[in-house]
């Protein structure tokens, strides 16, 4: 079973890798987006553990909705809203139990990508964040590890892509050949999963 | 008419003069419309370009005379953070409604709609419908 420490440790871990790749996240955003993924990410992430460590939520629900919460106000660009309505949702479908199981927790996962897919309107192949989520959800049932295999995977694929979603979709055909920033740092988050859990 | 009819309106746009400006020109071509409150949120909060989800709750409940608040964007982040606020369910005041529209036509429609007293939903179908006016 997974508690809140477990989230806790997720958001930590998450808040640690993003810091550590800022850099290569802010690289890969440079030729097809704006150059700030990996200084936005980071500033949220920072803010977000900050909160956790302040607030100290009990349940999982409760950290991932407050990290969901923290994100949307912190980021500042459009990785917040699409990062914080994945966690908010996750936490919000996880409720108020302290306990959840690795099922309970990949379905919550789930229902947080599907409101990721309505807010910003991206389906499967678009170049996105969702190309590295939706394989790692798909792979939850066999575990953690298996998850970030398949967001590392997913996140690699998006390179011969043409993006169609956000300003690098402006770029058209001059889009290919680059990894999608948001891809990547989806596969940080799944990674982070990873790591807390010991995998 | 008073203030307490009106519904306020929102700019959100990446860049903080863009939005101001936007306010600004809307507000000069409403004439008789100076009542409508009308409230920028532009760039992200240390001045740079961005969006700020805390910059918007803010202007949202600057403009909320209890009459609705409609809230134009330009793109990307923008739209993302609102709908997202919108979302969360109590961080803009009660009757905020993201309006899909062209930012400075939309502006204009709907500042100068709001003027006349008109409900957030005639202010809404003036604000979407200058997606329609062709310029050639």
């Amino acid at each position: 079973m997974l508690d809140a420490d477990f989230f806790r440790r997720w958001m930590t871990a998450t808040a640690a890798s993003v810091e550590r790749e800022a850099d290569r996240l802010t690289a890969l955003d440079s030729p097809i987006g704006d150059a700030d993924h990996g200084s936005n990410l980071r500033r949220g992430f920072a803010a977000v553990t900050a909160t956790l460590e302040k607030e100290a939520p009990d349940t999982p629900g409760g950290v991932l909705t407050l990290a969901g919460r923290q994100l949307i106000s912190t980021v500042g660009g459009a990785s917040g809203p699409l990062y914080g309505t994945l966690l908010r949702r996750t936490g919000k479908a996880l409720g108020d139990a302290s306990e959840v199981s690795e099922a309970d927790f990949a379905a919550a996962f789930r229902t947080g990508i599907e409101a990721v897919t309505t807010l910003g309107g991206a389906a499967p192949g678009d170049k996105t964040m969702v190309d590295a989520l939706l394989p790692a959800v798909d792979a939850l049932g066999d575990g953690f590890a298996a998850a970030r295999t398949a967001a590392e995977e997913g996140a690699v694929a998006t390179t011969p892509l043409q993006a169609r979603k956000g300003r690098a979709s402006y770029l058209g055909e001059r889009s290919i050949g680059h990894q999608d920033p948001g891809a990547t740092s989806s596969a940080l988050l799944v990674a982070a999963l990873a790591e807390a859990n010991g995998d | 008419m008073t203030e307490a009819n009106l519904v306020g309106i929102v700019l959100v746009s990446h860049s903080a003069a863009v939005a101001a400006s936007v306010a600004e020109l809307a507000r000069g071509l409403t004439g008789g419309g100076t009542a409508v409150r009308v409230a920028s949120a532009g760039g992200a909060e240390d001045g740079g370009l961005g969006t700020s989800a805390e910059l918007i709750a803010g202007a949202a409940a600057s403009v909320d005379a209890g009459a609705g608040v409609a809230v134009l964007t330009d793109l990307g982040s923008a739209v993302l953070t609102v709908k997202a606020l919108l979302a969360e369910g109590d961080e803009l005041p009660p009757g905020t409604r993201l309006v899909d529209a062209p930012f400075v036509e939309g502006a204009v429609a709907a500042v100068v709609t709001a003027s006349t007293g008109a409900d957030l939903a005639a202010v809404e179908a003036a604000a979407a419908e200058a997606y329609t006016y062709r310029k050639v």
